[in-house]
């Protein structure tokens, strides 16, 4: 059997109109030999989970650099859990301030990749975030 | 991959995330996928599928955005959006971009929008979308819109699958002689001219409208079967960004419906898609088959012969038909 073709949403909750970062992340990813579906800017949390239901994907990559991370991650993991997604990884890039990484450990952001994450991380970080998924019971 | 329990029957009863674990078992060809469709299989054939083509550009997903929107407006409870683009050749990855312009569409409950990429397998595109719109139609949407990329063979292939075949073109895209090359006219059901804003849109028109009646030498690309429509291809002009004539295409889109349904052509284009599939199914089966039993070795040195041009493709087929059949 072949290895299953990863499928990712890559999104950007918020209101900043900044995506180049969120896009050379989409093409990394598609180098690999996933498939990224990219919903575009300022995307809201209902949005991004309406999204990875339909499109079936394994994990969610946000990219957040408006600082409003603590507000939209917990948001997006309520409405995961409430639809039964909650074996969906989600990575966070962006600016995120150190004293903000335990808590959105703790919420189950699988990892944190900030600036200066070359491409490669971000790629083995997907495959490792998803390797460890728990299985659908 | 992730098994779901009572796949077909969670379907069934409108649940989309088991939908969307079924259309993900469809792509990667996984044989608890086909189970469950066939299982669907006699819900199926109440929808109606609109498939929607044209070149890059075109602006064929804001269309799409915008029917969807217009058709759940006129009563459709609930549309599907199947939006189909290439997987990378060389990584077999693919950046499925269409969401970027059905923001609107996507945050309505009613519409369900799925990305789906060639993943590159030989007439993968046919068997996996129609697969896909099959699992669609179980599951109730009566609006299915499948918007692929106008490449070659993808625009016959859509033309098979859907009731109404949509050819979007735009100011700009080429002259008269394009339009009769890239065989549209034989595929569309009903064509558009979409971002008429802009200049040339007239032009445009006026060649579609000329290569029109030069007439229609035959009906759906495979040749199998050649008949005459009654149907009068209309051409229309939008500018989806604006929602403009988007109202008229949904009206077109049920005239078409309205007319398949009182003449025999609904009859006879089932008729022809189930042939057509059939067809493709058998020699998905087929090769794969005779290549089990050929072995590898083989295969791998009729490619060197033939790459290092020591003998033809022909020749190499030829020759691996009477090896493998022996």
């Amino acid at each position: 059997m072949p290895e299953p073709t990863l499928r990712i949403l890559i999104a950007k909750p918020g209101l900043d109109g900044h995506d180049r970062g969120a896009k050379v992340i989409a093409r990394a990813l598609r180098d690999a030999g996933m498939e990224v579906i990219y919903t575009g800017l300022r995307q809201t949390p209902e949005m991004i989970a309406r999204a990875a239901l339909q499109e079936d994907v394994d994990a969610i990559g946000l990219s957040i650099l408006s600082g409003a991370h603590m507000a939209l991650v917990p948001k997006l993991f309520e409405l995961l859990r409430g639809q039964d997604q909650q074996d969906v990884r989600v990575l966070v890039g962006g600016i995120i301030p150190d004293e903000d990484v335990p808590t959105l450990r703790d919420l189950g952001v699988a990892a944190i990749l900030g600036p200066g994450t070359s491409t490669d991380q971000i790629v083995r970080a997907f495959q490792e975030a998803v390797r460890a998924a728990p299985a659908t019971p | 991959m992730k098994s779901v329990p009572d796949l077909a029957e969670r379907v069934r009863a409108g649940d989309r995330r088991a939908l969307a674990r079924l259309l993900s078992l469809i792509e990667s060809d996984d044989d608890a996928g086909g189970t469950e469709l066939a299982r669907l299989f006699p819900h199926r054939g109440q929808a109606h599928v609109i498939g929607v083509t044209g070149a890059p550009g075109t602006g064929k997903s804001t269309l799409v955005n915008r029917l969807a929107l217009t058709l759940r407006s006129q009563g459709s409870p609930e549309v599907a959006v199947l939006a189909v683009d290439p997987s990378s050749p060389f990584t077999g990855g693919a950046i499925l971009g269409d969401r970027i312009r059905m923001r609107e569409a996507s945050v309505d409950r009613g519409v369900f929008i799925r990305s789906m990429a060639t993943r590159g397998a030989l007439g993968g595109l046919a068997l996996r979308t129609q697969e896909a719109v099959e699992a669609l139609d179980a599951a109730g949407f009566g609006h299915i819109l499948v918007e692929t990329v106008g490449a070659g063979q993808a625009e016959v292939e859509v033309a098979q699958l859907a009731a109404t075949t949509i050819v979007v073109e735009a100011p700009g895209f080429g002259d008269d002689v394009q339009a009769i090359k890239a065989g549209i006219l034989e595929i569309a059901d009903i064509l558009v001219v979409n971002k008429a804003d802009l200049p040339g849109a007239d032009e445009t028109v006026r060649a579609l409208r000329a290569a029109l009646d030069l007439g229609r030498p035959s009906r759906r690309g495979t040749g199998t079967v050649r008949r005459e429509t009654s149907w009068e291809v209309p051409i229309l002009r939008t500018i989806a960004t604006r929602d403009e004539g988007v109202l008229e295409l949904a009206g077109a889109i049920a005239a078409h419906r309205q007319h398949l349904e009182s003449s025999d052509e609904a009859a006879d284009r089932q008729r022809l898609r189930a042939g057509h599939d059939l067809a493709l199914r058998l020699q998905e089966e087929l090769a794969a088959r005779f290549l089990k039993r050929l072995g590898d070795p083989a295969w791998n040195e009729a490619i060197e012969k033939v790459a290092s041009r020591e003998v033809s493709p022909r020749a190499a087929v030829k020759e691996l038909l009477e090896r493998g059949t022996e």
